[in-house]
């Protein structure tokens, strides 16, 4: 079965500095990876370029279709869900238009009623924070409210930039739990780039380690975890 | 006491006038950081198509809808095909073409329609619609419209699907694109819409400035200048501060009237607008460059 | 962008010296009309040079030079009509005006950028004709009506007439303009100003003093351009409120992108240019109306909007920068 996320020889620019040289990784369906390395590994930079939110050169093949270089707005309304660095809300506008403007694109006004209320089921503090503007979250409720909104787009593949950044650690346990609850019950793939590598083996089945823009090994979540030689020299614990 | 009363509401109605340039002036700001120089030249075109279209037997109101139609699709594409290509361009280079704009639309209407000034009639029907003459029918329809205008577009804005992603988009553009908004068509309709209502305006001020190419001018300052006090990124803000300025124009011209009347000597009147709208823009850019309601945006190093 | 070659420049200041000497021989091409003509082109490339030291070499974006034109222009006809100062003297007083508005506008303007001060200077050049119509400036200005001169006389008998006169006086002022922006432009000074114009930040924190030598080049641009004003009134003999207009900064900013930003020969191209279009255009205007029968009233500032958007995308850096990508892409192939 092919993968859902085939990604080859994957090149990004920022203005005329390459950034990424040669990055290849697949991502089955129903999987959870998680990209590793240090900082300035090219990590956030694969997720943008997935997005072509940089200048990319390569092949991404997306449920067999080829996505690189189109639109941004484009390869999301395949289904793709980005929570960037930063979680992204729009601060100025209330939770509720936040989740509301990423129902934007879904067309069936009913399913989205149905999608609100299981959002609440799993943010139960964003109910709460309805009518709040955004930009007065806390942390950790903005990345909640960053996933409610990639899970309002009901998508086959969400790619998370660092969401245990600047958060308190109950606050991420918590949130990595509701991820892998929305993995196994909405049948998200998920694709994460973490700093806390430890927390991303834990919830991930599959490991990528990024080095300087190339992929330096790849292996089963596990195996990655258990071999102190790569967290060593890459992971850095 | 009746004079003072007249001015007021003269002011009310310039201020209205104000609130709506400033406002589109406000919208394009907020969706792509430019300051439309040429949105006056542009209001003042559309009008002219309104002119153009009664004098081809059309009902005003009639003329109306399709000059404010008309002039969205030109803003749109404007905003398509002129100023697309600019995106990231130096700000010299966007100054410089809404400049062009603004030569473009003006000399343009002076070629078509010449510079001839022409009356321009007001859809406000004479006796019935005033004040005890307070208050004049075409005042008070300015104000009602405008006020109509600026309802509709709140509406729009607040309760709308596409009016939370013209939002959005204008608020974080990059986030915009990742919840699948079509970011560029929305900068286009913002655009559209901006031209609209400076159609409204320049079709609404006609009838008390008469008809010609430069009519726009000194009312484009003072849009400017409402913008500035109610804070350039505050729509809000752009509204109230079109009426301020309105009332404050009208009772600086009153005052030295009053002054002149008393003491026979002549201070400011109707002949100084423009200068006190230099000072108000310049003061106000030194002083308060939040405005009233507006944020101060920190740049970071 | 390169220095002007020498050879080149000798040329050039030989044949703008000769030329009106060639009357007898070509009465045509060397008409008074021509020799006018030339004369207010020579002004336009000053007033032009004076924006450009702003704006292209300092990069605060001005619209509103005309401001300064006229303050020249004003200061220049009120000490000669009211003081019967010389017409050459009010040369230095104009600049010496326009510098001190200029360096206290300067003033404001160091916390304004881009959009923020092209709408200051907007507002100024719109309310110029409005300001010179003040009521109580009336008696300074002759309010509406404005002020009526008589062109420079020819001194010490000098076998030529006034046209030939007015043009050599503006060349020599031009020349003499031209080659004080050179020394500054290639001066420690004129190496902080173009800093400041493109990292801003930068300058600053390595210790030049970027308000000094924003307020100051604001002055130095402000006087260039008011030494063009105070030309122009000597050259048109007559100066009222109404020929400052907006119109007048939008001139201005089509010689700057036209002839080239950031350029001393663009500021020359582009005088010229705007100067030839705007004479131009009357011409193209009456053919249309007269021969053609349209109703349709072209004005020079159709074009010139055309042109200001056109050249953002094709020719940013203007016929300078133009010629010089031209020229390097042919040495290189």
């Amino acid at each position: 079965m092919a993968a859902l996320l085939e990604v080859k020889g994957l090149k990004a620019f920022y203005a005329k500095t390459q950034v990424l040289y040669d990055i290849g990784f697949d991502l089955a369906e129903g999987g959870i990876t998680t990209l590793l390395g240090a900082n300035g590994a090219g990590k956030t930079t694969t997720l943008r370029a997935l997005c072509n939110m940089v200048r990319t050169e390569g092949s991404v093949r997306f449920d067999g279709k080829e996505i690189a270089g189109q639109p941004t707005e484009e390869i999301v309304r395949q289904r793709i869900a980005h929570v960037p660095e930063g979680r992204g809300t729009f601060t100025t506008l209330t939770v509720e238009e936040n989740l509301r403007i990423a129902a934007y694109t879904r067309k069936d006004k009913q399913a989205v009623k149905v999608e609100l209320d299981r959002v609440f089921a799993y943010f139960p503090r964003l109910k709460e924070r309805l009518q709040q503007q955004a930009g007065t979250l806390s942390g950790g409720e903005q990345q909640m409210l960053a996933i409610a909104r990639a899970l309002m787009l009901k998508p086959r593949l969400m790619l998370l930039d660092e969401p245990s950044f600047g958060l308190a650690p109950l606050i991420v346990v918590e949130i990595f739990k509701i991820l892998k609850r929305i993995n196994q019950e909405e049948k998200v793939s998920i694709l994460l780039v973490e700093q806390n590598a430890a927390l991303a083996l834990n919830l991930a089945d599959y490991a990528y380690v990024l080095e300087t823009g190339r992929v330096v090994m790849a292996d089963r979540a596990d195996v990655v975890k258990n071999d102190e030689n790569i967290r060593k020299s890459y992971l850095g614990y | 006491m009746e004079q003072l009363l007249e001015q007021l509401a003269s002011g009310l109605a310039n201020g209205a006038i104000y609130a709506c340039v400033a406002l589109a002036l406000v919208m394009i700001y907020v969706s792509t950081d430019h300051l439309n120089f040429a949105q006056g030249e542009m209001a003042m075109f559309s009008t002219y198509i309104s002119w153009q279209l009664m004098n081809w037997g059309l009902n005003f109101w009639v003329a109306f809808v399709l000059a404010v139609l008309a002039s969205f699709v030109l803003g749109v594409l404007i905003e398509r095909i002129i100023l697309r290509p600019l995106h990231g361009a130096p700000v010299l280079s966007v100054v410089v073409v809404f400049i062009g704009l603004l030569a473009i639309c003006n000399s343009m209407a002076g070629a078509i329609w010449s510079y001839l000034i022409k009356e321009y009639p007001s859809p406000f029907p004479k006796s019935t619609f005033g004040f005890a003459g307070v208050i004049g029918p075409h005042q008070l329809g300015v104000v009602l419209v405008t006020l109509v205008v600026l309802g509709l577009l709140f509406l729009f804005f607040r309760y709308t699907p596409l009016g939370l992603a013209m939002r959005a988009a204008a608020q974080n553009p990059q986030m915009a694109r990742l919840v699948g908004v079509r970011v560029d068509w929305m900068l286009a309709l913002g655009w559209g819409l901006a031209a609209a209502v400076g159609a409204v305006a320049g079709i609404m001020v006609a009838h008390i400035v008469y008809l010609d190419p430069n009519m726009m001018g000194g009312i484009l300052l003072y849009a400017f200048a409402s913008a500035l006090i109610g804070g350039i990124g505050n729509p809000g803000g752009a509204v109230v501060g079109g009426f301020i300025v309105g009332v404050l124009e009208n009772m600086v011209a009153y005052a030295g009237n009053q002054i002149e009347k008393a003491t026979g000597v002549y201070i400011i009147g109707n002949g100084e607008k423009l200068t006190v709208a230099l000072i108000i823009v310049i003061f106000v850019l030194t002083v308060k460059p939040a405005g009233l309601f507006g944020r101060v945006v920190v740049k970071r190093v | 962008m390169p220095a002007f070659p020498k050879k080149w420049l000798w040329v050039v200041l030989v044949v703008a010296f000769a030329w009106p000497l060639l009357e007898p021989v070509f009465p045509d091409v060397v008409s008074n009309y021509r020799l006018f003509l030339v004369s207010t082109m020579i002004i336009a490339a000053i007033a032009v040079l004076g924006l450009n030291l702003l704006t292209g070499f300092n990069g605060q974006i001005s619209l509103g030079h005309g401001a300064f034109y006229a303050v020249g222009a004003y200061t220049a006809a009120i000490l000669m009509d009211k003081l019967n100062v010389p017409y050459y003297a009010t040369l230095p007083a104009a600049a010496a005006v326009c510098f001190v508005v200029g360096y206290l506008f300067g003033q404001p303007a160091l916390k304004l950028e881009g959009h923020y001060l092209a709408l200051a200077t907007f507002a100024l050049a719109l309310s110029v004709p409005q300001i010179l119509k003040y009521k109580w400036l009336e008696d300074l200005t002759g309010g509406v009506q404005g002020i009526v001169l008589s062109k420079p006389e020819v001194p010490f008998d000098l076998p030529f007439n006034e046209d030939q006169w007015l043009y050599y006086y503006c060349l020599v002022t031009m020349i003499v303009l031209f080659w004080a922006a050179n020394n500054m432009l290639n001066s420690r000074s004129g190496r902080a100003m173009m800093a400041i114009r493109d990292h801003y930040m930068a300058a600053d924190t390595m210790g030049i003093n970027t308000a000094r030598y924003k307020t100051v080049t604001f002055g130095i641009s402000a006087a260039y351009t008011g030494i063009a004003g105070a030309l122009s009134a000597s050259a048109i003999a007559f100066v009222a409120p109404d020929s400052f207009n907006f119109f007048l900064s939008i001139k201005f900013l089509i010689g700057l992108v036209v002839g080239g930003v950031g350029s001393l020969v663009g500021s020359v191209v582009g005088g010229i240019f705007y100067v030839l279009v705007d004479n131009s255009a009357q011409a193209i205007s009456t053919y249309i109306k007269n021969d053609l029968g349209l109703q349709f009233d072209l004005s020079a500032y159709t074009i010139f909007g055309i042109l200001l958007i056109l050249l953002m995308y094709l020719m940013p850096q203007g016929i300078v920068g133009g010629v010089y990508m031209l020229f390097r892409r042919l040495r290189r192939g």
